[in-house]
């Protein structure tokens, strides 16, 4: 615990520094609000609309696929720390382990899944 | 109070402010965005309990993963953002009287529990803990490792079927 | 002398952050671009304030202050300050774990002390800097959703489905490095490429081991910094400048900040893994002092960072944008089976090293 410390005080620091930018920009910059300025950039046109619509799915399933793969990839680490330790018997357990879910990213691959147009 | 209980508390406190926040929040893209900041004192609190390996997991897939997809899940559906969300009280004395018992077990497990306090929590050796995990994923722990592959295949499969259904519609167009 | 580990600790955040970090961004950053950037296209580029142009980042910067913090009436003011404090504290974090050096002995009353050229050496060393990459998507999605801006939202929430992808191939990639060095310490992990491989003159670094996980990661790097071609996120044409569309001032400083930081880390990161960190080759063969020796490595270390840098200044000044689904294509279907083959590849090295695959 105590190596983790200056990890602490590095975030610390860094976001100490970024609210006393926040904070001198608030006091060296002038503040000369209109509504003209104020508005939404919309190249030039008046905004149509709010902003938060719905966007396509697509991102929804990456998402879902990310979360999958990424715990295989947190699996992997435990195990390539111990690679030499564990030798053969334990790369013959991870290629089993990443084939299981090879079948699973050829069969999105297989469904368009993965299909951007 | 030394170093380590400053911490504690800094993450304490983090953690407990920004999920009142989710519970308490109208706006569930608040709700969304303040867990966060719960997920991080979490995972601060794993780094003060010496398992890093686990408090790198909680970013990873928690605040990395989980919650990017409870933002999209948020952001996909229609005028979620802007309406505030309200659930009117019903059914109070029901609810009141489970609330009331959970809260007598969970004081109960609270008080009766040999709690583990230790004075040099902050001194204890650094030792990596992934070096354990693999060994014991690998080794004694073989086969609940491998059907976790296999869960993680399932559930690949099913978002599979999300994105075929959502294919046929978008083909329907296409094909008049 | 004993200074306790929290003072030390902070002497070298200082260090790092106001002494290292901000020149680097200044000039390596926003002075070197500038300069290189007129180089490729055949212009002059900035040669007015001071000698050769150089004091033009200090009157820029500053000038950030000064200008007017705009905040569109439609944003939220609280997430849309939030959005860059995320990605700035972030943006500054990842290089708490990055060994600038191995040890600098000091002599003070004839007692040698050795400082640590890191500011934390801690156990998780790599997966920290993959847990912060995937934190930095935050800041990008807050402020791309707190400007209510279509442009804004859009960029925020291409970037956050690219840096998510990407992270996939990064994290694998890095396996291979895992594997070879039975650590998750950065500065061990560089220890492990001393020495010299094949015919005895080759430098032991990883990029010579690793050939397809240093493209993969090399690759991966590009799109998580959101650097050219992988800057779908803030692409001109379309999205005006994606999640900052919106942002003046310092805002917008601190934003540019954590980008310049961002590939800083990036190159620090492949210098540190891939290049052999401050490892300097030949250096056993000069007999010099433990001291000399030491600075030789910082050297060492800046000027393997400085040409990864230079090098991806050059791809942005020199490659077009890719479409958003040749991206996902690459990222999905390309980045992730090639760093699985270069797992499974390393594996087997491992187990069976090449020179005995004859006898």
């Amino acid at each position: 615990m105590q190596s983790y410390i200056p990890i602490f005080l590095m975030i610390g620091v860094s976001a100490f520094l970024g609210i006393v930018f926040l904070v001198l920009q608030r006091f060296l910059g002038p503040h000369r609000p209109n509504p003209e300025k104020l508005s939404t950039y919309e190249s030039g046109m008046p905004p149509v609309k709010s902003a938060r619509e719905r966007f396509s799915v697509k991102y929804y399933m990456v998402a879902v696929l990310f979360i999958l793969f990424d715990i295989e990839v947190i699996f992997l680490y435990p195990w390539a720390v111990n690679f030499r330790a564990l030798g053969l018997f334990g790369y013959v357990e991870m290629i089993l382990f990443i084939l299981i879910l090879l079948v699973g990213y050829l069969y999105i691959l297989k469904k368009g899944a993965l299909q951007w147009d | 109070m030394n170093m380590y209980e400053i911490i504690f508390y800094f993450f304490a406190f983090i953690t407990v402010a920004s999920a009142s926040v989710v519970v308490f929040s109208r706006n569930i893209i608040y709700a969304a965005f303040s867990l966060l900041f719960t997920f991080f004192g979490v995972a601060g609190i794993y780094v003060l309990l010496n398992a890093d390996f686990l408090a790198i997991t909680q970013l990873l897939i928690y605040v990395g993963g989980i919650l990017v997809l409870l933002l999209f899940g948020v952001m996909l559906t229609t005028n979620t953002v802007n309406i505030d969300i309200k659930s009117g009280s019903m059914n109070v004395l029901a609810a009141a009287s489970v609330v009331a018992a959970l809260a007598g077990l969970l004081g109960g497990v609270f008080w009766t529990s040999d709690w583990f306090v230790s004075k040099q929590m902050g001194e204890l050796p650094a030792q990596t803990t992934s070096k354990e995990i693999g060994t014991a994923l690998i080794t004694t722990h073989v086969l609940p490792f491998e059907i976790a592959s296999v869960i993680l295949l399932v559930a690949i499969v099913g978002a599979a079927m999300m994105a075929r259904r959502e294919g046929i519609k978008s083909q329907i167009p296409s094909s008049k | 002398m004993e200074i306790s580990p929290v003072i030390e600790a902070l002497i070298k955040i200082i260090v790092v952050i106001f002494f290292i970090l901000l020149p680097c961004v200044a000039y390596l950053g926003v002075q070197l671009e500038r300069k290189l950037s007129a180089w490729i296209q055949n212009r002059v580029g900035p040669n007015r304030v001071g000698p050769y142009g150089l004091l033009q980042p200090l009157a820029d910067i500053p000038k950030l202050f000064f200008k007017e913090d705009i905040v569109p009436a439609a944003a939220n003011k609280f997430v849309h300050s939030l959005g860059p404090l995320i990605s700035l504290t972030i943006a500054f974090s990842t290089f708490a774990v990055m060994p600038f050096g191995d040890t600098l002995p000091i002599v003070v009353n004839g007692v040698v002390h050795n400082i640590s050229l890191q500011i934390a050496n801690v156990n998780i060393g790599v997966l920290y800097v993959l847990a912060l990459s995937s934190l930095a998507v935050y800041g990008i999605t807050l402020s791309g959703w707190s400007s209510n801006n279509k442009y804004s939202l859009l960029g925020g929430i291409r970037s956050s489905a690219q840096m998510i992808s990407y992270e996939l191939s990064l994290g694998l990639s890095i396996i291979g490095i895992v594997m070879l060095s039975n650590t998750l310490q950065l500065n061990d992990i560089v220890k492990a490429q001393s020495g010299y491989y094949l015919f005895g003159f080759l430098p032991n670094w990883n990029i010579f081991v690793q050939p397809i996980g240093f493209i993969t990661f090399f690759v991966a790097m590009f799109a998580e910094t959101n650097r050219l071609p992988f800057d779908l996120p803030e692409a001109e044409p379309e999205l005006v400048a994606g999640y900052h569309t919106e942002y003046t001032g310092m805002k917008f400083g601190m934003f540019m900040l954590s980008e310049f930081l961002a590939m800083f880390a990036a190159a620090g990161m492949i210098t540190t893994l891939y290049l052999g960190g401050w490892q300097a080759p030949y250096i056993e063969y000069l007999n010099l002092s433990p001291f000399v020796v030491s600075l030789v490595q910082v050297g060492a270390f800046f000027t393997k960072f400085a040409l990864i840098v230079v090098f991806f200044m050059i791809v942005r000044w020199s490659m077009p944008r890719f479409r958003y689904d040749q991206l996902m294509n690459i990222g999905w279907k390309v980045m992730i089976p090639l760093s699985l083959l270069n797992i499974a590849l390393t594996g087997l090295f491992i187990l069976k090293p090449i020179h005995t695959w004859f006898n």
